[in-house]
């Protein structure tokens, strides 16, 4: 039996602002247990929250950056449960009227495009953290209350793939926004996802099955692929596909049941009214407007039509928000009239140094003007290019200027015509089989005199020039 | 005596600060056991040092309402759940009082457990006596902090209102409570009962103190979101004694049956006294009066369903023993919480339950909508309405405590305002027969106490009754 | 509206209460009672009213993201019926 997969995603995102959704306390992970607390985020009787502006301005060009559109007239209701790590036993979320709806995002494959919708965005606040012992859990509140907003997709991807895609680039469009770490290790990006299976061709869509407990991209790719298995099997078998929710197991590679939940959950949801309505005017969206960066892919575009690049070439380059801004301030300020030139040492010499360092290129030890200067060295032919890659590896690993690396390591090429027609001619006297068949139709003659001439300086003869003087010596005379 | 003739007294030098709170610790002494006003009277601890600053309010001690919170000292609703509570904080209103130089009274005021009721039979330290008759219900949930204003065991005291609870136990025990507009007074550090229909207010001897400690509590609070960013203006201004000219309106579904006889005279006459100092008095209608508790009881119980759901024993309060989690928070919660409690968090679970939630709270709050537009019409056309603030004088302790809804049917005048978030007054305009005091209420238009002030204290200054006192 | 004691066990476990079978009892009746008198409103006709949510005509209130003094966690735990160093503790949670 052929089955389409249908998945969903659904992304929690918490927001880099300094303080909390609803208080001053300082976000900062890894802080000891229940230090970054105080009446307000512990959910203390008699407080009041008061929401974030930084945090409304970040959730509202995350919406804008998947092209939402942002609810004029929003609020926040109430989601009533009880759980320990939950301090007021309701959630502050949005239900009915959330901040923004009815977006979308690109994944590509084979560079094609395919849009995947985004159902809403809205904002909320994060729990405390559980530590299971034996006997007792315990709870630290420092996470409590940042501000979340969470991320809906809609059933639109259709493969573990698109889906482990569809998380790639929502993460390099949120860093290219700096709203928040997007880091699954620490927590800054959770996600959970929903699968079905349905016959090919079925236009109604399958009992859903949702899965938690995925830390890594690979692992929702993974308990994805997992789960099609699975679910497939399971259908062929003639079995039945209830609803529930499972985790994945990474070590173990497999999916595993939680207990079957008693109904849906009552949530109970409604407006609350410690919050006063928000009311998202066209100003405050187009001021917000403004202030996004030119996103990953109007990046990629750019560079590939105002520097010639390939998709390939130029993906390199705008592949995360630093090494975009390396570059793109590398090509800025080089003096040179030919871009391009800036360019190929990026994609070329330098990513090949950042690759071997197994880092980004923007992370290499080197600075923008120091990487002009060396390039200029090329330029004016005072090095040969093979010694300048050198020079860099040298730069690099020694923060050295170009200059000081040169000098030391005696590179000087010599292109003075002057003086190189002086070693040209001695050569030439040297070499007069050569030079006859040179004469004679034997390009090949060419090469050998000016590897003679590289000899008899020591190397330091600038080739290019040295081909250029012979072969007009010797046509000439 | 009254705040504002101690504060003559304390300004001259003719009293001292100390002894103020000495005649308190005194009478607190005579007459609590028998009134109930103040609750862990055996943990009391005086206070050191009597603060000297000098400020508006002149070290003068305020009483607080047990669901206030004052940081170092116990703060527990009068709720076995909250039991030994002690705030690592203190509401903004309380931080106003000590900026203007109050002394807050080191023992918590009596209440209806989580301001849950109207008669303070629902406290955990059981319940207040009236002191005009000790038989007899103080009102609530504010009964304490009225009680003891009542009883001289105060000077002055704060309460919350949510339905009523100021007004009514002010109205049942002869002073002077105002519930204030709401969002004028900071809800920061109220433990809340229904947000949206919460507010701190004065409980006093008369009302110019009402004015003085009205305008120390209000203000802008950018801790509350609900709190406005509105100017306080100088209340004591409003107290003109003149009443020339304004509009009064009286609302004729306020006179249906239901209402005691005497309460009925006793109203109807100062409803004349205001006409005779030059109020032009008129019948108006609020047509949707009779939806008024209905419609209460399901938007304050499902609040307050929420709003308790915290108290469940993880970080503070009252645990009771388990070894799971799910018991613990079900066994915390029943042994914790009195019937009341729970009563209400049952009734407002269920209207924000599934299936019910469009047919109770959504429907609840579109008629809310209606009874604003009540009052919204009246203001229009008159300066305030006066109305009694209860239908009867205060009722037998234990007479309602088994009938939950006679009990919720004794707010019916006072709970129209919470809905419309209007403030209103409620002071001493005479006596049952019984010797029972009856309170009139004045109401306003959103941010107008002012007319409240004027109109109240004009009363107030040309009758006696606030200068009777219980033969306690 | 009927209220039948399944429902009400139903919401008393939503709020997580434990009752017991004479309270259960008592609070059919009382609930009984009280929604048949809140049954009132669903006389009137509100289709064009809009629901009061917000009493207040404010809207936007928004704070700056400026840290403030947190906590410690000693003052944070000071109520705490049981912690363990700095962390609140409570009984196992059984699925």
């Amino acid at each position: 039996m052929i089955y389409q997969t249908v998945i969903g995603l659904e992304v929690h995102l918490q927001l880099s602002t300094k303080t909390k959704a609803f208080c001053g306390c300082i976000i900062d992970f890894g802080r000891a247990p229940n230090t970054c607390v105080c009446p307000i985020c512990l959910g203390f009787p008699g407080t009041l929250p008061v929401y974030n502006k930084e945090a409304l301005n970040s959730a509202i060009k995350v919406a804008l950056a998947f092209n939402c559109q942002i609810q004029e007239h929003t609020k926040f209701d109430r989601k009533n449960y009880f759980y320990p790590d939950l301090p007021k036993n309701y959630q502050i979320s949005q239900y009915d009227l959330p901040l923004s709806r009815n977006g979308y995002l690109y994944i590509y494959r084979d560079n094609k495009p395919k849009r995947i919708g985004i159902t809403r965005i809205h904002l909320e606040e994060d729990a405390g953290k559980l530590i299971h012992e034996d006997g007792q859990s315990l709870v630290d509140f420092n996470r409590a209350g940042i501000p979340l907003i969470e991320i809906v997709s809609e059933p639109d991807l259709f493969s573990p793939q698109e889906a482990f895609d569809y998380l790639t680039n929502l993460k390099s469009i949120i860093e290219y926004l700096d709203v928040s770490d997007c880091d699954m290790e620490k927590g800054s990006l959770r996600c959970d996802a929903n699968i079905s299976l349905r016959k090919a061709g079925s236009l109604e869509l399958g009992v859903k099955t949702e899965l938690k407990n995925m830390n890594s991209f690979k692992g929702v790719k993974d308990a994805l692929s997992f789960e099609v298995g699975r679910q497939a099997e399971l259908l062929d078998r003639g079995g039945d596909m209830v609803q529930e929710t499972r985790l994945w197991d990474a070590e173990k590679g497999v999916t595993v049941s939680m207990r079957t939940k008693e109904g849906a959950k009552d949530y109970r949801y409604f407006p609350d009214p410690d919050l006063t309505r928000f009311h998202i005017n066209q100003d405050m969206i187009e001021r917000l407007r403004l202030k996004l960066p030119e996103l990953p892919q109007e990046k990629l575009q750019r560079f590939m039509k105002e520097y010639s690049l390939s998709e390939y070439d130029a993906k390199i380059l705008v592949s995360s928000k630093e090494d975009a801004r390396f570059s793109e301030e590398c090509i800025r300020i080089y003096p040179g009239k030919d871009k391009k030139l800036m360019v190929n040492w990026l994609i070329g010499p330098l990513l090949s140094e950042a690759n071997s360092r197994k880092v980004k290129i923007s992370e290499l030890n080197i600075t923008n003007d120091e990487l002009i200067s060396l390039i200029g060295f090329v330029e004016r032919g005072e090095i040969s290019g093979l010694s300048a890659k050198g020079v860099l590896s040298q730069m690099i690993d020694s923060g050295k200027s170009a200059r000081e690396l040169i000098i030391e390591s005696n590179l000087l090429q010599v292109s003075d015509t002057e003086e190189l027609s002086k070693i040209i001619e001695s050569v030439i006297l040297e070499n007069t089989k050569s030079v006859d068949d040179f004469r004679s139709g034997k390009t090949n003659a060419l090469m050998f005199l000016v590897g003679q001439v590289m000899k008899k300086s020591s190397g330091k003869a600038n080739p290019k020039i040295v081909g250029q003087l012979l072969s007009r010596r010797l046509t000439d005379a | 005596m009254t705040a504002h003739e101690l504060l003559v007294r304390l300004k001259s030098g003719s009293v001292a600060s100390e002894a103020v709170q000495e005649a308190l610790y005194a009478r607190i002494e005579k007459v609590d056991s028998k009134i109930n006003a103040y609750v862990r009277r055996a943990d009391f601890r005086k206070n050191d040092a009597v603060n000297k600053k000098q400020g508006l309010l002149f070290s003068l001690p305020v009483t607080v309402k047990d669901n206030i919170c004052t940081e170092g000292l116990n703060t527990e609703c009068c709720s076995k759940i909250l039991a030994g509570f002690c705030p690592p904080y203190e509401a903004t209103v309380i931080s106003k009082l000590k900026k203007a130089g109050a002394e807050i009274f080191p023992l918590k005021a009596n209440m209806d457990e989580f301001a849950f009721g109207s008669s303070t039979e629902n406290s955990c330290f059981g319940p207040t006596h009236n002191p005009w008759n000790l038989g007899c219900v103080p009102g609530g949930s504010s009964g304490g902090s009225a009680a003891a204003v009542a009883a001289d065991e105060a000077i002055w005291a704060l309460g919350s209102d949510t339905g009523g609870s100021i007004r009514q136990p002010a109205s049942f025990c002869g002073v002077v409570g105002l519930k204030p507009t709401y969002g004028r007074v900071s809800r920061f550090g109220l433990i809340a009962f229904a947000s949206s229909l919460d507010q701190i207010g004065p409980i006093t001897k008369d009302v110019e103190d009402a004015a003085i400690l009205t305008q120390a509590i209000s203000g802008y609070d950018p801790n509350d979101s609900t709190s406005v960013d509105q100017d306080v203006p100088d209340y004591l201004k409003s107290l003109t004694k003149d009443i020339k000219g304004l509009r009064v309106g009286i609302p004729k579904e306020y006179f249906v049956e239901g209402m005691d006889s005497e309460v009925k005279s006793v109203i109807e006459q100062a409803v004349n006294k205001l006409k005779t100092l030059g109020a032009s008095v008129k019948e108006v209608s609020l047509p949707h009066t009779e939806y008024a508790v209905p419609v209460y009881y399901i938007i304050a119980t499902a609040e307050a369903s929420s709003n308790l759901a915290r108290f469940d024993g993880v970080q503070y309060g009252y645990r009771a023993k388990s070894d799971n989690l799910i018991e613990m928070y079900k066994r915390t919660r029943a042994e914790g919480f009195g019937d009341e409690a729970k009563r209400r968090i049952i009734l407002g679970t269920f209207a924000l339950s599934h299936g019910y939630y469009d047919a109770y709270y959504l429907r609840a709050l579109k008629v809310r909508t209606l009874i604003k537009q009540d009052f919204d019409r009246v203001f229009a056309e008159f300066d305030c309405i006066a109305a009694p603030t209860s239908p009867t004088p205060a009722f037998k302790l234990g007479e309602r405590a088994s009938e939950p809804l006679k009990m919720y049917l004794s707010d019916i005048y006072t709970i129209s305002v919470n809905l419309a978030g209007i403030p209103a007054i409620s002071i001493p305009c005479g006596f049952t027969k019984d010797k029972l005091p009856v309170g009139l209420q004045i109401m306003a238009g959103s941010f107008n106490e002012e007319m409240l002030f004027r109109v109240a204290h004009t009363f107030e200054q040309n009758t006696e009754w606030h200068k009777i006192k219980s033969s306690l | 509206m009927a209220i039948d004691n399944e429902t009400i066990r139903h919401v008393a476990h939503l709020a997580r209460i434990d009752l017991q079978a004479k309270e259960l009892e008592r609070l059919h009746v009382q609930l009984h009672e009280i929604l048949g008198f809140i049954d009132k409103i669903s006389n009137l006709n509100i289709e064009d009213v809009l629901p009061a949510s917000h009493i207040l005509p404010i809207s936007n209130v928004l704070r700056e993201d400026i840290p403030h003094t947190s906590l410690t966690p000693e003052r944070a735990l000071e109520n705490a019926p049981s912690k363990k160093g700095n962390f609140f503790s409570v009984p196992k949670i059984i699925e």
